[in-house]
């Protein structure tokens, strides 16, 4: 392990580190811009040198790995000159106001130059161009604000396997942008906002669209309800000051009251609705793959593995089934593996399942038309802004779901309306949407909708609990990019016969890449699986790209640990124990997978051109 | 790694169409598709056929080469060698120079534009010309002056252009552009 000193601090670190994290080690702290955690350096910004006794050059330390007896000096006034010199060169050419900025108050280059102490800018030139894309339903790029940092282009192509963005042109001319700079709806952009939770500028944000949603409050005979998706309660408390991985249902439910929605729902509630439509699916698929059932039953079936084989060609309902909650994702497979959208599960996302429910089931015990009511979800992510806008999402008669906020836009517009967010009582959601199980909180979380639905189907098929400590099946949890689990099924109820001692393979992957790679691994043949949940993110739905930046991996981690805090917390922890979906059941859809679910709850993907 | 043009020059059939040319693209890619590096010695021997970048071949090459659409626009974009606008056989510029615009040059400019249906920068639809500005080609006394290839044409006055630029329809077949001055 070499040894070292930084500013005099000896440090001794594992070969290949970078001193930049060496230096985070020591308790030194040194600016980055280009730089994103688990990503590629690119050394590109040069806001992050450091000073080497002895070497005429200053050097990018997230870059540059430490070595034997190296002398590092991060606060020198080479060092202190050089960054200046860097950052005021990307404020000369910065085309923005940070008064009526998005980012003002968590831009990092403002901070930059706080922390800097850049109170005058020493050259002039000309300023970026400006040109707003506001193509896509999710998402507004300001070239102006622009500084050319590339944290977008390498989570595009790195994380998310899209690269939907790359430097276009060369030199002062070069924009960071779609190909040929044109406009993002040009591309393959799967919406995710990856991109607008790393940039470090208002150069990527969110449509904002709080004005809409106050347009909607302000009309007295709209009847405005919202409702909040299983990952804001984590995350919320960081717009207020609190620390990440605070659970703040309560007060979240409270300021929403106060905002003048006349009902607060859950997406929870829908999140258990689609477990009892999801597991019933995946065991309709298992039992056409395993009984002959369909068009191609496994000779024996015995073999889960031969059954997933065969029905991968029963275009019907092939296996392995994927998980469709994560609209980035349905995208994803729409662009690049159009020949593989019979496996993704039918389901709609919660998010449109509830909009269905509200405006026909709710809208009916209220004696409304659905057009009178207006539906506005708090989400943790821009696709879905993409998913509510989806041609096929008015089953109605209107859209389903109206307005989608993400949750730093819920954020600004508490802030807006003068609520003191931390002394607000905790207050409950309102019924009939509004209850859930600790199964529908762990959608918030890679690997959670995976734990839901094998809470309930191991259920229906043994009449057992799942045989997992406190429900919680540990091998898929944590922030792994793929995490793979087998379960024995046995002891099944005499309906189930089929699956008697069947091992049911299912694996979970978050971000694109890593799905990528577990598709890589089905057509290669490498793998087999039956059930497989895919999130869009990095962490799932609590490390969204509409959430409080900014996202690293112990936030997402402490995202998720007061996740699975708020599923312990409940007496009601598996979906098909929710007594208001029994009811939704009994009173309007019937049973899960029949006909009324299908025309409501269910949907069909559509293949797009790549380029 | 080696580019040829002689892999873009098919059969020497110069007239092949732009679907034709997609085609043979289709085989130089099947070649190149599991080669890394390939993207830039592609891009050359696809502007060697097309004579450009057009759409549908960039497209193509993203396609086949498994890259973002947008990282290959971004290298074509970062290499001046490559152009995504197509090049008529002849280059047809318009001086702009302070005698050439007081003296006409603006309705000569206007006129091209008129007799060749296109914009400055852009291409005739039968890739016969190309029309650009230029800034005093130094032959102010004799204004308003265009030049098409190498040739300089002098006073040039709106109802001459369709003469002037018939010479090069019909010298086109001959392979030779030559029109001359015609003072
Ligand atoms: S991006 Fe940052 S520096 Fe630029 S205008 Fe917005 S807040 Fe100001
Ligand atoms: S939204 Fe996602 S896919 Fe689209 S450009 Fe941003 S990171 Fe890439
Ligand atoms: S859009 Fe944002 S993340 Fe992308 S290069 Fe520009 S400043 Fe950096
Ligand atoms: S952070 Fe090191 S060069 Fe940008």
């Amino acid at each position: 392990m070499p040894k070292l000193t930084i500013n005099n601090i000896p440090v001794e670190v594992p070969e290949g580190t970078t001193i930049l994290a060496a230096s985070r080690q020591a308790g030194v702290k040194i600016p980055t811009l280009c730089y994103v955690e688990g990503l590629k350096a690119i050394g590109a910004c040069r806001v992050c040198v450091v000073e080497l006794e002895g070497a005429r050059n200053l050097v990018a330390s997230c870059s540059m790995p430490v070595a034997e007896g190296m002398k590092v000096l991060t606060n020198s006034r080479r060092v202190r000159e050089a960054r200046r010199a860097v950052v005021e060169l990307l404020l000369s050419e910065h085309n923005g106001e940070c008064q009526t900025c998005d980012r003002n108050e968590d831009c990092e280059l403002q901070a930059l130059a706080a922390e800097l102490g850049i109170r005058e800018i020493s050259y002039s030139g000309e300023r970026t161009r400006k040109r707003i894309d506001s193509s896509t339903p999710a998402l507004m790029r300001d070239s102006g604000k622009c500084i050319k940092c590339r944290r977008c282009v390498s989570v595009c192509m790195e994380t998310q396997n899209v690269g939907a963005l790359f430097p276009q042109n060369r030199g002062f001319e070069t924009v960071i942008g779609p190909a040929f700079n044109h406009d993002l709806n040009t591309v393959a952009c799967v919406q995710c906002g990856q991109c607008a939770a790393v940039c470090p500028v208002g150069a990527i944000t969110e449509r904002d669209q709080i004005e809409e949603v106050w347009k909607a409050l302000d009309k007295p005979d709209n009847h405005v309800i919202v409702q909040t998706a299983p990952a804001i309660r984590a995350a919320l408390g960081e717009c207020f000051g609190y620390a990440p991985g605070t659970l703040v249902t309560g007060k979240m439910v409270a300021a929403l009251r106060r905002l003048g929605f006349r009902a607060v729902f859950d997406t929870n509630f829908a999140a258990d609705l689609t477990i009892l439509e999801e597991g019933t699916e995946l065991l309709t698929r298992l039992k056409a793959a395993l009984t002959g059932n369909g068009s191609h039953g496994a000779e024996d079936a015995k073999s889960l593995a031969a059954a997933g084989a065969a029905a991968h060609e029963d275009h019907a309902a092939p296996l392995p089934m994927f998980t469709s909650c994560s609209p980035g994702w349905i995208k994803f497979m729409e662009y690049y593996h159009p020949d593989m959208l019979a496996n993704l599960s039918t389901c709609k996302s919660p998010q449109q399942m509830f909009g269905a429910i509200a405006k026909t089931y709710y809208a009916a015990k209220l004696n409304k038309k659905p057009e009178q009511i207006v539906v506005v979800s708090i989400m943790p992510c821009t696709a879905k802004k993409f998913e509510c806008q989806r041609p096929e999402m008015d089953i109605s008669g209107t859209r389903d779901v109206d307005i989608v906020l993400t949750t730093r836009e819920l954020g600004k517009m508490i802030r807006a309306a003068g609520i003191d967010f931390q002394s607000l009582p905790d207050e409950e959601m309102d019924a009939p949407l509004g209850l859930s199980s600790g199964a529908a909180d762990i959608f918030a979380n890679t690997g959670g909708v995976m734990e839901a639905a094998l809470r309930t189907a191991y259920e229906i098929v043994t009449g057992r609990e799942l045989p997992a400590e406190n429900l919680h099946v540990a091998p898929i949890e944590g922030l792994a990019g793929v995490k793979e689990a087998s379960l024995k099924v046995e002891k099944v109820k005499p309906e189930w016969k089929f699956l008697e001692g069947a091992t049911l393979n299912v694996a979970v992957a978050h971000g694109l890449s890593n799905a990528q790679r577990v598709i890589g691994a089905i057509r290669s043949g490498e793998k087999q699986y039956h059930f497989i949940e895919v999130m869009t993110c990095p962490g799932g739905c609590i490390g969204g790209g509409g959430q409080p930046r900014y996202t690293n991996n112990d936030v997402r981690q402490d995202r998720i640990n007061a996740i699975y805090r708020e599923d312990e917390g409940k007496k009601l922890r598996k979906s098909h124990d929710n007594p208001d979906v029994a009811k939704l059941y009994e009173e309007f859809l019937g049973r899960p997978l029949g006909e009324k679910s299908h025309e409501l709850l269910h949907t069909k993907y559509t293949p797009r051109d790549r380029v | 790694m080696q580019v040829s043009a002689d892999q873009a020059k098919c059969c020497g059939c110069e007239e092949a169409t732009e679907e034709q040319l997609l085609l043979q693209l289709d085989d130089v890619l099947k070649e190149y598709a599991d080669l890394p590096g390939a993207l830039i010695p592609v891009l050359q021997i696809a502007q060697a056929m097309f004579g450009y970048l057009p759409e549908p071949a960039l497209k193509k090459i993203a396609l086949a080469l498994n890259k973002p659409y947008s990282e290959v626009a971004g290298v074509v974009g970062f290499y001046s060698f490559f152009t995504t606008v197509p090049r008529g056989k002849h280059l047809v510029r318009v001086c702009l120079g302070t005698a050439c615009y007081v003296r006409g040059g603006k309705q000569v400019l206007a006129a091209l534009k008129d007799a060749l249906r296109i914009e400055v920068g852009e291409t005739s639809s039968d890739r016969l010309f190309s029309l650009d500005v230029g800034r005093c080609f130094g032959a102010c006394g004799l204004a308003p002056v265009i030049m098409i290839d190498d040739d300089v044409h002098q006073r040039v006055k709106p109802a001459q252009l369709a003469k002037i630029l018939d010479q090069y329809r019909d010298n086109h077949a001959a392979g030779n552009g030559n029109g001359g001055s015609d003072e």
